[in-house]
């Protein structure tokens, strides 16, 4: 037994992080939020390519790296540290869908290419305002609104549920397809309106339900895992704030009533990552233990990706409340991932569910 | 990350395993004195079959296990509901203190009795009017010749009145700073100078006990890690009660929650939503906590010391037993103002959860300053 990274695992993390800390220092993630186009250069995006990243869990039979869910989090952990604003997760989340649901000549089309990077991918994670239509027939033209959908501006693919565990697939470049930017809480994470009226689609021709299932709570543990990162990095600024700022002649620190709620900060950022670490090494090793650990790791690291920097916010004082410092960004990111991918009451009810409450 | 256990830990399991199942000694009896000599005989039985003190190098009558090992046997005895031992405190603190500072003679003089609960240890650290701020403790030891004098009161100290042994902390040195005058004694209990008072609960019960030490006498050999190295030694202690006893703790903690779940499940209490949701979040914390304990387990394999999550143990503990227990409470609706003498007991022992063994703003502090790195209060 044991419960930490390996060194390979260790390897993956340093580069990361030291990667990340290079290329996406705050004042870059400022301006890449607040003023570029797309929220991320082409630049930017080969050097994530060439890494490997997009590559990371795409299976090596369809040109990825075939890597585990463990270091899929070992990754989006620092991703969510740096608050790098990339497409990289929307392209992994398409990847693992049509992993999932592909049939052999579907995945040979589409993999490579993500995987490569040399196409990004996206998929919609609400429902569709109104419904869909023609999502019956198999790779029927699709009219629907789709809201919120991430990384949709440049995306090349889109992924669509079309109903009972179906999926389509749909070019962006397609006659009828329509990307409208909005406005959203987070502004690392572009996010934009995807019309379809009546978009040709591809249908995903093999749906396995336990795959899809599978592939669904690997897309809510990465974002679990990039909300630890997020914790861990609002509980830094908090400790060195309170570690720097004077009052009362001295370090606010020294006061309990700082001290103790940045202690709690630590005990859920810990909590997170356990729980975190615990659901990806399940739905790399032990499925059966997968659904549970994976709702669990979701629901507390979405409580902990909000608290955390909230209760940062309030050790920074009115500083914390300037949009010239930077932790409203991971504030923002915290509460985003909070409420995607099933939100932390939706998982507990899924974890009640699967102890037969 | 492989959390699938290896064949000899696999191996320890199922020898264990095998073992409660011929010797598990059905229920405890009632009442004070039948329920000590029970548990003193459970931990012979036990000491026979070396799996009283598993954490003990063998040299010393252990198993010399490691500390998944040591973890792995926590969990079976919980899960076979396995009685608690009578020497309690001698096992997961008094000895471990021993090995750690004491000199070769002490350990050959104490560890054995220890195992084989002939002699019962308690521990008197607390006193009236030093609590959290154990430093400050005012019990004085004067030297006498070969021996010290020893007077002054503690409190809260288990089992005192089965103890032959008291580990004891003691001002030797006035002048000197608060931290640097304490000394670690091991102080017969068998002695008129030392008066036993029990200290009744809340719970109605009394497993605490009050200590009057009127001139006692230590013999000067009874040291522990040296004269004026107390506040050290007795960290040592502090640090194997929070956890040993704690890795225990949050392994009783899941099985009182799957009572909880059970008769949840079998009222139909669990179909209210709200109550689903507190349940639900209840059970992500109990494991939580036990997914923590075996990263510590992890990191003290490999580094020698505990990583962050280590210090958050017991006081997440604390908040998980005391959430329960007060669901525990509400699922009874009206009908809790009875005494159910199951739930009612629990609720009220676990207020003390968040006190005994460092409060949980002690714990705090601890993580602020030692992990954290933040300024000291003082």
């Amino acid at each position: 037994m044991r419960f930490e990274l390996t060194d390979d695992q260790q390897a993956i993390q340093r580069t990361a992080k030291e990667f990340l800390a290079s290329r996406y220092p705050a004042e870059e993630v400022r301006r890449l939020a607040l003023e570029d186009d797309r929220g991320f250069t082409d630049e930017q995006w080969r050097a994530v390519a060439e890494l490997g990243w997009p590559a990371l869990v795409v299976p090596e039979d369809d040109g990825g790296l075939g890597l585990g869910v463990v270091e899929l989090a070992v990754l989006q952990e620092q991703l969510g540290y740096a608050l790098a604003p990339t497409p990289l997760l929307s392209t992994i989340s398409a990847a693992l869908v049509i992993t999932a649901a592909g049939d052999d000549a579907q995945r040979a089309e589409w993999l490579p290419g993500l995987a490569e990077g040399e196409r990004r991918g996206t998929i919609a994670q609400l429902p569709p305002a109104g419904g869909l239509e023609g999502g019956d027939a198999a790779d029927g033209a699709l009219t629907a609104t789709l809201e919120a959908v991430p990384d949709a501006a440049d995306a090349d693919l889109i992924v669509v549920p079309t109903g009972h565990a179906r999926l389509a697939v749909v070019d962006m470049s397609a006659a009828g397809v329509t990307v409208e930017p909005v406005d959203g809480l987070d502004p690392t994470r572009r996010l934009s309106t995807v019309t379809l009226d009546g978009a040709p689609s591809t249908t995903l021709a093999a749906p396995d339900g336990v795959a899809l299932a599978r592939a669904r709570d690997v897309i809510a543990v990465a974002v679990a895992a990039e909300s630890v990162g997020v914790a861990q990095r609002a509980m830094e600024m908090a400790v060195e704030h309170a570690r720097d700022r004077k009052q009362f002649g001295r370090p606010i620190g020294v006061f309990q009533a700082v001290s103790h709620p940045c202690a709690q900060m630590l005990l859920e950022v810990e909590g997170a990552r356990s729980a975190v670490m615990f659901a990806a090494w399940a739905l790399d090793d032990s499925p059966d233990e997968a659904p549970l650990a994976a709702a669990m790791a979701k629901a507390y690291a979405s409580d902990a990706g909000r608290r955390v920097p909230a209760a940062a916010l309030q050790v920074l004082g009115g500083i914390g409340f300037t949009w010239e410092h930077d932790l409203h960004f991971w504030l923002k990111r915290g509460r985003a991932n909070a409420a995607v991918w099933g939100d932390a009451r939706s998982h507990r009810a899924r974890v009640a569910d699967l102890l037969e409450l | 990350m492989d959390l699938t256990p290896t064949p000899q830990e696999q191996e320890f399991r199922d020898q264990l395993r095998a073992w409660l199942a011929d010797n598990h000694p059905g229920p405890e009896p009632e009442g004070d004195v039948a329920g000590f000599e029970f548990r003193r005989a459970w931990q012979r039985r036990l000491h026979d079959d070396d799996w009283a003190g598993v954490s003990w190098p063998k040299e010393y009558g252990g198993r010399g296990a490691t500390l998944v090992e040591q973890a792995i046997y926590n969990e079976e005895l919980a899960r076979a509901q396995a009685p608690s031992t009578a020497n309690v405190l001698g096992l997961a603190m008094g000895g471990p203190t021993v090995i750690a500072h004491g000199s070769e003679d002490q350990k050959r003089r104490y560890l054995e009795p220890i195992l084989s609960a002939d002699e019962i240890w308690c521990q008197g650290f607390s006193e009236p009017e030093a609590g959290s701020d154990l430093a400050s403790l005012k019990t004085r030891a004067v030297r006498d010749g070969d021996a010290w004098v020893v007077t002054g009161q503690k409190v809260w100290t288990t089992l005192a009145h089965h103890a032959k042994w008291c580990m004891l902390v003691a001002r030797t040195d006035q002048d000197a700073p608060r931290h640097k005058g304490l000394t670690y004694f091991l102080m017969d209990m068998d002695q008129d100078a030392v008066q036993v008072r029990p200290l009744r609960q809340i719970t109605g019960e009394a497993e605490f006990n009050e200590l009057f030490i009127e001139e006692a006498r230590i013999p000067h050999e009874n040291i522990v890690g040296g004269e004026g190295n107390g506040w050290n030694v007795a960290i040592t202690t502090l640090m194997h009660e929070r956890a040993t006893l704690a890795f225990g703790l949050q392994i009783r903690v899941k099985i009182t929650l799957g009572e909880l779940l059970a008769e949840a499940r079998e009222s139909g209490a669990a179909e209210d939503p709200i109550i689903r949701d507190r349940l639900a979040q209840l059970y992500i914390e109990s494991e939580v906590l036990r997914l923590n304990a075996l990263r510590g387990l992890s990191s003290i394999m490999r580094t020698g010391v505990p990583g962050p999550e280590g210090s958050l143990g017991k006081w997440q503990w604390a908040d998980v037993n005391q959430a329960l227990t007060e669901l525990a409470v509400d699922l009874r609706g009206p009908r809790a103002v009875l005494d159910d003498d199951r739930w009612t007991y629990r609720y009220l022992r676990a207020r003390a959860n968040s006190i005994e063994g460092g409060t949980t703003e002690i714990l705090k502090n601890i993580v602020a300053e030692r992990v954290l790195g933040l300024p000291r209060m003082r």
